[in-house]
């Protein structure tokens, strides 16, 4: 699955890095949206039942937890990403 | 008297908006960076999106957001701030990575719904988001979840969403709901006590047939197929022909139910509200609850809708003056009671138009998910009823949960609680009323362990 951009797109990009690869987003992206244009998935079950790419959007259901270098864990629909985040799906 | 109020919705800001017009300065805690709330909820960078992202409600939007950021000078206006618990005249909040106590004698809660969901096979897929979520992406982060996007559940916001994906240029491959229109036609009378929003609804639909969308109204949702991401939907219509459906995304959403947590730890009673099938924290029209200084109003306290929650938050803020002796302008509160009690009568219709299908989550499959944090398949939650025939068993959704974890991974039950409910119903042949609710927990929300405590 990818995100489809539909609005906003004229705003100016910037970097992170996504697992260890160089990754672009546009200022103003939630993390969330940073992630799921770039790749198909935010994390893996824990429990060993597939990928997953979040839910509710709304900072409720807590399935779109990713680690940020030097923040910690944290819901990337309701974290805005900044250039040069190093991210790490888990 | 110090007044707090949490959340920035339509609810709380007009709570704090009667607030400070009556001479106070409200402690206004919210937990997003903006006020606004999910329904007006606003782009992380405010001018990037541009055009008319909240639809119909543009106005209404533009409203709330200037007043609130009016408020914020005239308020103790706290961003990006969680509160967790609530106890007896304190509330414990976590803020720029700091858990504080604050003081307040009466809180007013303005919490907010989220979706409600019934689980299907291949729900955790990539790609399947809750229905307003799927609204959120499009409206705040200016994303579509997918390119082709069939939309499954019922209630106003299922159609809503479709007409606005299928306006963003976005392909929708299905809107299948539950809710026959028999049902819906049965309700038409009652829903007319607010003509402009059923005549939106009914263009709304209009707009989607006439571009040619498959519309299946009565339908039965039987499975997102896909294995790292969503690929099809599997559906059966009315007259039971199952029809695969191509899409790469899915919105599931079945209605909306309170985030409730906060007035659950304030140990405000909950009741039953058989139409919504949703459990409510008891209140009065005035948003006064059994428990002395705290009051409840907005989504929060009952689904009503964004416009019901801007009066019900105004109405709260007046009762919560009136009880700590304060002047209260008495015309405004009756014209407050007065478009509270007719908005009432078309929510009540709006229930029965688009009922929550407690038969489809109840027959959940055995194998499928149903709580999505620890992956706990509904056969899990069946095996517990039956160990219930012996003492000490399942017999309520507490126990439930102790027995199966359901309700106990990281979102905390918001998720499986409502469909849980009703596969154990099922299962012990008892009213949903009688099996219960999941009783909330401190922290609402996960918070990081840190090393110290709060006092």
């Amino acid at each position: 699955m990818r995100l489809v951009r539909c609005a906003g797109a004229d705003r100016p990009r910037l970097r992170f890095t996504l697992d260890g690869a160089p990754a672009e987003a546009l200022a103003g992206d939630a993390l969330l949206t940073a992630i799921l244009t770039n790749a198909g998935h935010v994390r893996q079950s824990e429990f060993g039942d597939g990928l997953r790419a979040g839910f509710c959007w709304m900072g409720a259901c807590q399935d779109c937890v990713v680690w940020v270098e030097g923040v910690g864990r944290v819901r990337a629909c309701t974290t805005p990403v900044a250039p040069g985040m190093v991210v790490r799906r888990a | 008297m110090r007044v707090a109020v949490v959340g920035g919705g339509p609810a709380g800001t007009r709570a704090v908006e009667v607030l400070v017009r009556a001479g106070y300065r409200p402690l206004w805690l919210e937990e997003a960076a903006a006020h606004g709330g999910r329904i007006y909820q606003r782009p992380f960078a405010a001018t990037a999106l541009g055009g008319d992202r909240y639809g119909p409600d543009s106005a209404k939007a533009a409203a709330i957001h200037a007043l609130g950021d009016r408020l914020r000078a005239a308020s103790d206006w706290r961003a990006e701030t969680l509160v967790w618990n609530l106890r007896p005249g304190l509330i414990d909040t976590f803020r720029a990575g700091r858990l504080e106590t604050e003081q307040a004698d009466r809180v007013i809660l303005c919490t907010g719904a989220m979706d409600r969901i019934v689980p299907l096979p291949g729900w955790t897929l990539p790609g399947v988001f809750a229905l307003g979520g799927a609204q959120i992406a499009l409206k705040v982060h200016g994303v579509a979840i997918g390119a082709r996007v069939a939309f499954i559940g019922t209630g106003p916001l299922l159609w809503l969403v479709a007409a606005q994906y299928l306006a963003a240029g976005i392909s929708v491959a299905l809107v299948l709901d539950t809710t026959p229109f028999s049902t819906k036609a049965r309700a038409a009378a009652g829903l007319l006590a607010a003509p402009s929003t059923f005549a939106r609804g009914l263009a709304l639909l209009a707009r989607l047939r006439l571009a040619g969308v498959r519309v299946i109204e009565g339908g039965t949702p039987v499975s997102i197929e896909g294995t790292e991401a969503v690929a099809a939907v599997r559906v059966r219509d009315r007259a039971g022909r199952e029809l695969t459906l191509a899409c790469d995304a899915v919105g599931l959403g079945f209605g909306l139910k309170p985030e409730s947590q906060l007035a659950d730890l304030a140990s405000v009673p909950f009741r039953f509200e058989p139409a919504q099938r949703n459990w409510v924290p008891e209140h009065d029209a005035s948003g006064r609850t059994p428990v002395g200084g705290v009051y409840v109003a907005g989504d929060g306290a009952g689904i009503a809708g964004a416009v019901a929650a801007e009066l019900a938050g105004a109405r709260a803020a007046w009762a919560a003056i009136e009880d700590s002796g304060g002047a209260v302008a008495a015309e405004e509160v009756a014209r407050l009671d007065r478009a509270i009690a007719r908005l009432k009568r078309f929510r009540c219709a709006l229930d029965r138009a688009f009922p929550y299908p407690a038969w489809l989550a109840a027959r959940t499959p055995d194998s499928t998910i149903l709580c999505r944090c620890e992956a706990i398949a509904a056969g899990a939650l069946r095996k517990a009823a039956e160990a219930g025939h012996v003492a000490g068993g399942a017999d309520e959704l507490n126990r439930a949960k102790a027995f199966t974890r359901i309700g106990m991974g990281r979102c905390q039950g918001r998720l499986c609680g409502p469909p849980a409910a009703e596969i154990l119903a099922e299962a012990l042949g008892r009213s949903v009323a009688e099996i219960g609710r999941l009783r909330s927990q401190p922290p609402v929300k996960p918070l990081p362990i840190l090393p110290e405590a709060p006092r």
